[in-house]
């Protein structure tokens, strides 16, 4: 019985990896997009941004889900997503980018304010151009504040992930709930908390790890 | 011919006049100090200098080359004010290290990409890069930082740090040095440092213009005295006349301030 429990929640952990990562590398790069759009001096661009942003921050991310997912069908009338675990996935995966790409966006954005106006007119007067002044002096000091605020959001999506069992996707919980139905176990259930338990301990380490390496220098 | 011709120099910003039309010269070798109440565009003029603000009118001429001149319709292209900055070195208020260099970081890093723009680069990089480094090293020992060049600016004292951004701004061999009151931001037992290194330049006949407040200092160190108050030159002359016998009124009622 242990090693059915054991393989099938490990297979849905699997997918709550699938959801962490596409996440991260979803929403990691389309934060920096959105933050340079709410950074943007024209209002006509910054202000339609800035309200996506307070609308995706300002409401809970399960509900985001199911409008995602349902929306479609019952305003346009027809499902886009299909019917199929694969078509929830998707929806899913929508959420969740749009959703940590927003949060993400303002880290950047306090980040990148958060430097000196001298810095980057210390380069200028040395002639440098604003490509070099980006890469060379900002870059790293961006990435240095904004290491723990991110890292906090990393942590906290690895136990949002839970959040896609609301639209069926098979993540750890689904599968860990599904023993009470199928075998009136509850203890697998409580069992998954030992892999989120093991794997943002393995984060916080690997975090602690890169703040520690930029740790030579202050900003 | 003059190093440096400022003629009729004027900064708005939107309604707001900061400058009024500033004109002034000075002399290849020469020390210029600026005085004046606060507001009175000091930080502007310098900043116009260093085209970290574009001026609304006038022009600006080094070495009879003329930089910007508001005659000339054209605009200048960010290539064109990158060049023009090259003229000038800027050693501001609150030296504005980059913290992730250490000293010798921050004074080799312009240069180092400033090589990278000559022809010769790729064949001779090595070379070129201990050269850089050789040269950095120099500038630093000048300053009395010899022994620090491997420290991180947070690591460094406000005189030290101020001392590396000195080193810094002559890397790259500006024509004129612009200082903006550098040791404002500095406890008092620390200005004396880099005081000091200011007037070591002026003795090896750098051309500079110092923004300060402190006026013995200025009086030892300049060639020439400017008091700017509303935007414009109000006084400009010898050091001992401007400091010791203002003929304007305003002049005499600033300097009272500093009297004890
Ligand atoms: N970017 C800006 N936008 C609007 N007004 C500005 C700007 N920069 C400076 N000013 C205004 O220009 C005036 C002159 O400022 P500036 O900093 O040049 O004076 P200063 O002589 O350097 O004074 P201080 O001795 O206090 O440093 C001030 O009234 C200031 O508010
Ligand atoms: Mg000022």
């Amino acid at each position: 019985m242990f090693q059915t429990v054991l393989l099938s929640l490990t297979e849905g952990f699997g997918k709550t990896l699938e959801i962490f990562a596409l996440t991260l590398l979803g929403a990691l790069p389309l934060g920096l997009i959105i933050a340079f759009g709410s950074m943007n001096r024209f209002k006509i661009i910054s202000w339609p941004v800035k309200l996506i942003i307070w609308v995706i921050r300002g409401t809970p991310l399960m509900l985001q889900l199911i409008i995602i997912y349902y929306g479609p069908g019952l305003i346009l009338g027809n499902n886009w997503w299909g019917s199929g675990a694969s078509g929830r996935f998707t929806a899913a995966m929508i959420a969740f980018i749009f959703n940590y790409a927003c949060y993400f966006s303002e880290i950047y954005r306090g980040g990148i304010e958060g430097v000196p106006k001298g810095q980057r007119e210390a380069g200028q007067v040395l002639g440098m151009t604003n490509t070099q002044i980006f890469f060379r002096v900002t870059l790293l000091q961006v990435v240095k504040r904004i290491i723990p605020p991110i890292g906090n959001e990393v942590i906290t999506l690895v136990k949002d992930t839970s959040l896609a069992r609301i639209i069926s996707v098979y993540e750890i919980i689904w599968n860990g709930q599904a023993f009470i139905k199928s075998q009136g176990l509850i203890w697998p259930l409580f069992f998954t908390g030992l892999y989120y338990l093991l794997f943002s301990g393995a984060l916080t380490l690997l975090l602690g790890w890169v703040e520690k390496k930029l740790d030579y220098f202050k900003v | 011919m003059a190093l440096l011709e400022v003629k009729d120099l004027r900064k708005n910003f939107d309604s707001l006049q900061v400058l009024k039309g500033v004109s002034f010269e000075m002399d290849q070798g020469e020390t210029v100090s600026i005085i004046g109440p606060s507001g009175g565009g000091k930080t502007t003029l310098l900043r116009c200098l260093n085209f970290l603000e574009i001026p609304s009118a006038g022009s600006i001429r080094v070495k009879g080359e003329t930089l910007f001149d508001s005659a000339d319709r054209r605009g200048l292209s960010e290539r064109e004010i990158r060049q023009n900055r090259l003229h000038f070195g800027l050693v501001f208020q609150n030296f504005n290290l980059f913290p992730q260099y250490t000293a010798l970081g921050n004074v080799s890093l312009a240069p180092r990409l400033q090589a990278k723009e000559r022809p010769d680069f790729k064949a001779r990089r090595k070379e070129i890069f201990d050269q850089i480094e050789e040269h950095s090293i120099e500038l630093l020992r000048r300053v009395g930082l010899g022994d620090k060049l491997n420290y991180y600016p947070h690591q460094l004292s406000g005189g030290q740090q101020q001392r590396v951004a000195i080193a810094r701004a002559l890397a790259l061999t500006p024509d004129v040095l612009f200082f903006d009151e550098p040791t404002s931001a500095l406890d008092p037992e620390l200005t004396g440092e880099v005081l000091n290194v200011i007037r070591q330049l002026a003795r090896e006949k750098m051309t500079m213009v110092v923004v300060t407040h402190e006026m013995s200092f200025a009086e030892a160190v300049s060639d020439q005295v400017l008091f700017i108050d509303g935007g414009v030159i109000a006084e400009q002359g010898p050091p001992a006349r401007v400091l010791r016998a203002p003929l304007e009124e305003r002049t005499r009622q600033f300097l009272r301030g500093y009297e004890k």
